[in-house]
């Protein structure tokens, strides 16, 4: 086991160092040059000369990155070049409201996927199963911005149940900051439960077509015993590798969702940094979230070998 | 006793007069047709493939036909007739610069076909060649594999996101970007599948009578793996649609004049509580597009893998 988990970990290394590379590469072998880019058309020339020294872009491409690299092990992503505050604290501050979103996304797709998968896997071909069919296929084809629109014009605009846009902070009160960020959760939320409805359909099918589950039926064990009890927890491997997915698939797609309901999150702080080609806050956004993509799948694949013994071998 | 099973599995056309000699080839390429055709009677009968395919035809010809269809050039500016809500004059109405939402749709979908197919095709062409060349060079192999790890450890619409940050937002950019960030997974399955075939008997059996590298890759390999490409071509095109209108949408896609389907919505969502028709008709365009290009690549999976239903 030790063995598995320490091959899993090392083998996290290669993957983040591509992952720096490019993120470092997208922004240094900009066409023209960012510090001209971020001064914009009317910037002098000896104005660019200065924030390119003061950016350290007039160094050496390698050492340029390895002092990326160190001062990001130090917490220091750079300045802000829209406002000169630290990276690091900007993104702190515009982490809360993604957070949140994201999670009451996952709790809402979890509490409507998990349920309805189940339902139709022991349902196989009824109207229940036909529904969870027709919601994967959508949930694929309805890009959550797409969703959010629609939701937008239903229940803002027609039946006026939920503010258009804006976000009310949890301090604020509990309800209040629920009922802003629910159209965007509901979502952001869709696509996940889409796809967290057809693992659990396809692996509870899987589970109680098997030996085992038979045997139960054989002895007389009530049907309720058999769904809950012994067939969902061997699907529930497949469904914690969906959720883990579902986290980074939401801190990703936060980023479209924000900026349409207008969430001060670190999706909108993105999109409004592209504006203001502010190449650090972008760059430490993505490559936070990559780090954690990567990460997470790290603890899902260990996970897994601890639930799932025949995982190690492998 | 070998003449009489294969009579039996013969066409109708085939087994007349019992001492005629049956031509091989001839058989071959019958047995091969009828296969072909009890697949399209099999795809014909799925309606949602039917679907799909139905749609993107439509879809096709309405971007194809838009300067035909419309009366209206999608850019023409026309001030008076501002936020004008349906009417037989604009069938989806007008936007917030008097423009024709139904002709600029039309024309969006040009974009938006334009660039799913060419993102679709050429990750599809690259893919191969990456999955191809790493399924019989180790090093070559293990190289490629880190770079569509970490490639793929970036969210794609993040990633797309960020290069069009730096690239100039035109087309031809979102295009590139959109290939960058759906090559690794193209590669990753050209690549499995590359490595199945590679184990078969015939690439033994080439190997023994010594055939040159580029000709077991290309002539042999290629054409074996190409269902499930073809499959994930379908794929990529639709979700590159739906990352090329949220690029637009957030502003960093094709830029604004233009008719593409995020520009639109764009701009409709400012106006959302006056005018209605600027978000729905765009975004179920978009939705049924894409919807039908899935249903597509599922009728196209079954019948070039009818193993896999």
């Amino acid at each position: 086991m030790r063995k598995f988990i320490v091959k899993r970990v090392l083998s996290v290394i290669p993957v983040l160092i591509v992952v720096s590379v490019v993120i470092f590469l997208l922004v240094h072998l900009v066409p023209g040059d960012p510090a001209a880019a971020m001064l914009g058309d009317m910037a002098s020339a000896e104005d660019i000369a200065a924030l390119r020294a003061k950016m350290g872009l007039d160094r050496p491409l390698i050492e340029q990155y390895f002092v990326w690299i160190i001062n990001m092990f130090k917490g220091d992503f750079g300045n802000s070049v829209a406002n000169g505050e630290p990276v690091l604290s900007v993104v702190i501050s515009h982490l809360m409201p993604t957070v949140s979103l994201a999670l009451y996304a996952l709790i809402i797709a979890a509490l409507i996927a998990i349920p309805m998968g189940m339902a139709a896997a022991q349902k196989k071909g009824t109207v229940i199963d036909h529904v969870v069919t027709v919601c994967s296929l959508a949930g694929v084809s309805l890009p959550s911005f797409l969703l959010g629109l629609f939701l937008m014009l239903l229940f803002s605009v027609r039946l006026r149940l939920f503010p258009v846009s804006g976000y009310t902070e949890m301090s604020e009160g509990l309800v209040q900051h629920l009922r802003s960020i629910t159209l965007p959760a509901i979502a952001l939320g869709f696509m996940n439960a889409a796809l967290m409805m057809r693992m659990t359909r396809a692996s509870m099918l899987e589970v109680l077509n098997s030996d085992y589950i038979k045997m139960a039926r054989a002895k007389g064990v009530k049907e309720k015993w058999i769904l809950g009890k012994h067939a969902f927890k061997n699907a529930l491997v497949t469904v914690i590798t969906v959720f883990g997915q579902s986290i980074v698939h939401a801190l990703a797609g936060a980023a479209v969702v924000e900026s349409l309901f207008a969430i001060p999150g670190l999706g909108q702080l993105m999109v409004n940094s592209i504006g203001r080609r502010d190449y650090y806050v972008i760059q430490a956004i993505v490559m936070l979230i990559a780090v954690f993509n990567v990460l997470i799948n790290m603890l899902i694949d260990i996970l897994y070998g601890v639930v799932d013994p025949r995982v190690r071998i492998r | 006793m070998r003449d009489a099973v294969l009579k039996a599995d013969l066409p109708e056309s085939f087994s007349g007069g019992t001492e005629q000699q049956v031509d091989m080839e001839q058989l071959r390429k019958a047995l091969k047709k009828e296969q072909r055709q009890i697949r399209i009677r099999k795809f014909a009968k799925n309606k949602a493939s039917v679907f799909g395919l139905v749609v993107v035809c439509l879809m096709i010809i309405l971007a194809v036909g838009a300067p035909v269809i419309c009366k209206y050039d999608p850019l023409e500016l026309n001030t008076v007739n501002r936020l004008k809500s349906c009417s037989a004059e604009h069938w989806f109405g007008t936007d917030t610069m008097g423009r024709d939402v139904f002709a600029r749709v039309l024309y969006g979908a040009r974009i938006s076909l334009t660039v799913g197919f060419s993102v679709g095709i050429s990750a599809g062409v690259l893919g191969m060649i990456m999955g191809l060349y790493a399924s019989t060079n180790k090093i070559a192999d293990n190289v490629l594999m880190r770079i569509c790890d970490g490639l793929k450890a970036i969210p794609s619409t993040l990633l797309a996101i960020t290069m069009m940050t730096v690239l100039k937002a035109d087309i031809k950019n979102v295009i590139i970007s959109l290939i960058v960030v759906n090559v690794p997974s193209m590669a990753r399955i050209a690549r499995s599948q590359a490595i199945v075939v590679k184990e078969q008997t015939y690439m033994e059996a080439m190997k023994g009578l010594g055939a040159g590298r580029s000709r077991m890759l290309w002539k042999h390999m290629a054409p074996n793996i190409l269902s499930p490409v073809i499959v994930q071509v379908t794929f990529v095109f639709a979700s590159s649609i739906i990352t090329e209108a949220a690029l637009s949408f957030l502003g960093a896609g094709v830029p604004a004049p233009a008719p593409s389907w995020g520009n639109i919505l764009n701009e409709g969502k400012g106006v959302i509580y006056s005018a209605w028709w600027m978000v729905l008709f765009p975004g179920i365009f978009t939705v049924l597009t894409v919807l039908g290009l899935n249903l597509l690549g599922d009728g196209i999976r079954d019948f070039l893998d009818p193993m896999s239903s």
